[in-house]
């Protein structure tokens, strides 16, 4: 099998503070990978230096053979992403977004239109297509992001944390979309997920990070088997451990309430 | 090409849809037209200058376009606080590119902003001396807002957040506005006044524009002209250099 992802002996350092130490792992084609770790473990670190937006201290990144950091554009055409927190532009119509999209990644016009139509029926919002982002549920602005996320046909899908704050309905739903996107696309996905459950149902290979290392790999199976436990969740909790992590509030999170009480 | 085309796209399509945001921006200027156009009108002309609003009408257009380049600059750190920034931070375009379509569309925000401006003083009794001067004052009004823009965005980039707002307005555009001789004549002015109008970027602008729409001037077309562009490269490089350094 050919590896898509490659990352060897990867490092982040932010000043003195090792967010992401010497990690290695490789990611199959056509494979759902989950990247599972507690609050503050490296997730979000590494997908950002796997999608070109931060550069890794030491170590290699390879993205369906290119480099990330000296290949940038050719990195960056091969995946679509769905950030943690939503990334679409509020005062445009979920065309407008998606039309952005396709400039940005410069999708032939021919096939623009169709994809894009395809697309929003997938995701069931072509029926409200026209309408303005901001009056959309968190639900269908994640449903949004990753329809947005396939226009450019990727190689790689990044979900990071993409059903945070989503009722079991939506999540579902996500999940099952993601399924068959994987199955019909042969797509491959990497996601992170809090929800252990999630990651035991859809995802064919997990790696588990923790302060910055990664401490196992393997199916959600071998997790267990190795463990001794019978769930996915106590799996993690076994080999992460029980204490509480808190993750430094960051200036994003200040300045986002700051514009929620001037939008008031 | 397209890049350029879609972004700058987006800020007309934004700035069309918020009513409030369009008419908010134009109470400011209005009441410099109005309060001191008519305040200071009867001294003014008292001390055989002549009529005031036609002295301060080019200055007000000028500063509605540079309040409102500003703000478009910074819009970047609404962006980046939304999210909609890594869409754009992580596709394949240089961020030059995408800081080329921002302050293209963002400039042209604040010509539109300037242009509206412009009719309002002619609704209230504001005539340009020469209709053929007006593609000068065009550009003037377009190389001030590109200027601004610029400008906003290179503070912009090295805001986290909206925190430090306040100080901008008052030690940045409120001086770059009050310092430029949008409200007074630059001529005999006390010695150090004079130094800081001359280093006010924005007086040249005004300089110029005032030039195009009532012929009288200070420093001259080549100067304003010079001046004016020759910041502006300078403020696009700036800012182009800290965009690309921009980490989310």
């Amino acid at each position: 099998m050919t590896h898509i992802i490659e990352a060897h002996g990867v490092t982040k350092k932010f000043k003195d503070f090792t967010a992401v130490n010497n990690i290695s792992f490789t990611v199959n084609k056509g494979e759902i990978f989950a990247f599972l770790g507690p609050n503050g473990a490296g997730k979000t670190t590494t997908i950002k230096m796997l999608t070109t937006l931060l550069r890794p201290t030491e170590g290699k990144i390879k993205l369906d053979g290119h480099d990330p950091v000296h290949e940038q554009s050719d990195a960056r055409r091969s995946f679509g992403i769905v950030f943690q927190d939503p990334s679409l532009d509020d005062e445009l119509t979920a065309q407008e977004n998606m039309e952005l999209h396709a400039a940005l990644y410069s999708v032939p016009k021919d096939i623009r239109k169709t994809r894009l139509e395809e697309l929003l029926h997938f995701v069931d919002l072509w029926d409200r297509k026209n309408s303005l982002v901001k009056e959309f549920s968190g639900g269908m602005k994640r449903r949004l992001e990753i329809a947005r996320s396939l226009l450019h046909h990727p190689k790689i899908l990044f979900l990071d944390e993409p059903t945070i704050g989503l009722d079991p309905q939506t999540r579902n739903h996500l999940w099952d979309y993601v399924g068959k996107l994987n199955k019909e696309e042969g797509i491959t996905v990497f996601l992170t997920t809090h929800y252990m459950e999630e990651a035991d149902k859809v995802a064919h290979r997990v790696a588990i990070i923790d302060h910055g290392n990664i401490v196992a790999t393997g199916t959600p199976e071998e997790l267990k088997k190795q463990t001794e436990t019978k769930t996915l969740e106590e799996a993690f909790l076994k080999l992460t451990g029980n204490a509480i992590r808190d993750e430094g509030a960051n200036a994003m999170e200040g300045m986002r309430q700051a514009r929620k009480m001037w939008r008031r | 090409m397209s890049t350029i085309y879609i972004l700058w796209l987006r800020q007309l399509k934004r700035y069309s849809r918020s009513k409030a945001r369009m008419i908010g921006s134009l109470g400011q200027p209005l009441l410099f037209l109005v309060a001191l156009g008519y305040g200071f009108g009867p001294i003014y002309e008292k001390a055989g200058q002549g009529n005031y609003i036609d002295f301060i009408a080019p200055g007000v257009i000028a500063m509605s376009i540079l309040f409102t380049a500003v703000f478009s600059g910074i819009e970047i750190i609404w962006d980046r606080q939304f999210g909609f920034l890594k869409e754009t931070l992580v596709a394949p375009v240089s961020r030059t590119t995408i800081m080329i379509g921002r302050t293209l569309g963002g400039a042209t925000v604040a010509m539109i902003q300037g242009i509206i401006i412009f009719l309002i003083t002619l609704l209230i009794g504001f005539r340009p001396e020469s209709l053929a001067l007006l593609p000068v004052a065009f550009v003037f009004m377009a190389l001030i807002a590109i200027m601004f823009t610029a400008l906003g965005t290179a503070i912009a980039c090295v805001l986290e957040d909206m925190q430090a707002f306040p100080l901008i307005m008052n030690f940045l555009v409120m001086p770059l506005f009050f310092l430029s001789g949008a409200m007074f004549p630059l001529k005999d002015l006390p010695g150090p006044i004079a130094v800081l109008t001359r280093l006010d970027p924005m007086s040249y602008g005004v300089d110029g524009l005032r030039g195009a729409l009532i012929g009288m001037m200070e420093f001259g077309y080549a100067t304003d002209l010079a001046v004016l562009v020759i910041i502006s490269a300078i403020l696009l490089a700036i800012g182009s250099w800290l965009f690309s350094r921009i980490q989310v």
